[in-house]
């Protein structure tokens, strides 16, 4: 076994702290929560880091709340906490659902949502549907507050658009309400998902027609893409809507940036699109898949 | 840096360097070898250990943060007259193992499932331990396992429950 190479442990008493820390630290420095994903780039040495400051002590950012229509996830929840929490399985139990599916119960115990955003693991799944739940994100530093989308997070693999000495405190999902029809399916052969697609939409009249549709696949890109294009093809009455998932599939195909790696190729990733789009879109709405 | 923490049910304290993990200190210095390495990446469960009484990977888990907390070990489940655990039991039982190097981490993390609830499904047990990988001998011995034994403790919970 690889030991980790030695580090010490700050323990901030605010996100102010915290930021002046990594001010002060620079390189040397990173922020730790759940360290599911940052000990294991470490002891591979990807990564090597003299101070990591760790996130769990400052009080208050292991806190689910609910304020004006959205739940406020602190960053250092698990996924654990998060899938258990009453709020979220009532206010946005798709999001509760995709929680209680991420890795196995280890990695939930121990990982925080915020951790797996800023980490932006290509084949991660919350990314994927924060995106068309139409979350924002808080990021804090010394320098003040600013609230962004999570697209505006999210730079690649691996990569945030974080400057330095900010940090992400806490996470905003709007709740669901009851003409809205959300639904997330991954596929996962092996240890990680080769795609996860979520699919978001709003309805008039129970579901005969949709008024408003946002869409978008992870895990098969560097990083989780929403596909505009095709979300005009999901608007429209349902059985338009579902006579044109063919198109559809194929334009967020084409707009997801499709690699070849070891989880297969782009057409294979194509193909998986096409069939995840069909299912999630009979989930959504309520139906048994029967494929 | 120095922490204190209970370990299978008794007071312990240690000091620690930041960089070690729980299973570095479970293994080499609390002799608590039934904490098994083979992937090290969070996904095999052979590492499996209770930190108030949820499964963290100890190969990836900093020792660091059982401060305060309470750890298990396969080597506290049993009762201190040596009687076996009703989950290490039935894993006799169904002989729900072959080589026996994912069992420590398979009747942890069941544990953790049946003292959060013991009215489980199967389909909630094949869920909850998918995390936990068996090389030899298939699952339904597994399976089989833990539906016995959850069905003791849940008769166990209701005679505790007529009696208090």
């Amino acid at each position: 076994m690889t030991t980790l190479s030695r580090f010490e442990i700050d323990q901030p008493g605010s996100v102010a702290e915290a930021s002046q820390m990594l001010g002060h630290y620079g390189d040397q420095a990173a922020i730790y929560a759940g360290g599911t994903e940052l000990l294991l780039a470490m002891r591979h040495r990807a990564l090597s880091y003299k101070h990591l400051i760790d996130l769990k002590v400052i009080p208050g950012l292991n806190a689910i709340k609910a304020r004006d229509g959205v739940i406020e996830i602190g960053a250092a929840c698990t996924h654990r906490t998060i899938e258990s929490s009453s709020l979220v399985r009532e206010m946005q139990p798709v999001f509760a659902e995709l929680e209680s599916q991420v890795a196995n119960i280890r990695v939930r115990a121990t990982g925080t949502l915020g951790g797996n955003l800023c980490f932006a693991e290509p084949h991660s799944d919350p990314a994927t549907m924060l995106l068309v739940l139409g979350a924002t994100v808080w990021i804090e530093s010394a320098r003040g507050t600013r609230e962004i989308p999570i697209e505006k997070l999210i730079a690649g693999a691996y990569a945030n658009h974080l400057a330095p000495g900010e940090i992400l405190t806490r996470i905003v999902v709007p709740c669901g309400k009851s003409n809205h029809r959300a639904a997330y399916m991954k596929f996962q052969i092996h240890e990680r998902p080769t795609l996860g697609l979520g699919l978001w939409l709003e309805t008039l009249d129970g579901g005969r027609t949709f008024t408003a549709a946002r869409v978008a696949v992870g895990c098969v890109s560097p990083f989780p893409h929403r596909a505009p294009v095709a979300e005009a093809l999901l608007t429209g009455s349902r059985a338009e809507v579902e006579k044109h998932l063919p198109e559809t599939a194929a334009l967020i195909a084409d707009g997801a940036d499709l690699v070849d790696d070891h989880e297969g190729s782009a057409e294979y990733k194509r193909h998986l699109v096409d069939v995840f789009l069909r299912r999630t879109f009979l989930k959504a709405v309520g139906l048994r898949i029967s494929s | 840096m120095k922490i204190g923490f209970e370990l299978n049910g008794k007071a312990a304290s240690l000091e620690i360097e930041p960089r070690e993990t729980l299973a570095e200190v479970l293994r080499a210095r609390c002799r608590l070898t039934g904490v098994k390495l083979s992937c090290e990446a969070q996904v095999c469960g052979s590492c499996t250990v209770l930190v108030d009484g949820l499964p963290v990977s100890a190969c990836t888990y900093l020792a660091y943060e059982i401060r305060d907390k309470r750890v298990t070990t396969i080597e506290g489940l049993a009762d201190p007259p040596g009687r076996l655990h009703p989950l290490q039991q039935a894993f006799l039982d169904h002989f729900a193992f072959q080589c026996g190097f994912c069992t420590p981490g398979m009747i942890l993390a069941a544990k953790s499932l049946l003292d959060e609830n013991v009215h489980v499904s199967d389909e909630e047990i094949i869920a909850y331990m998918s995390g936990n990988l068996c090389r030899c001998t298939g699952y339904l011995g597994i399976l089989k396992a833990i539906r016995q034994a959850s069905a003791e403790m849940k008769a166990t919970w209701k005679e505790n429950r007529s009696t208090s």
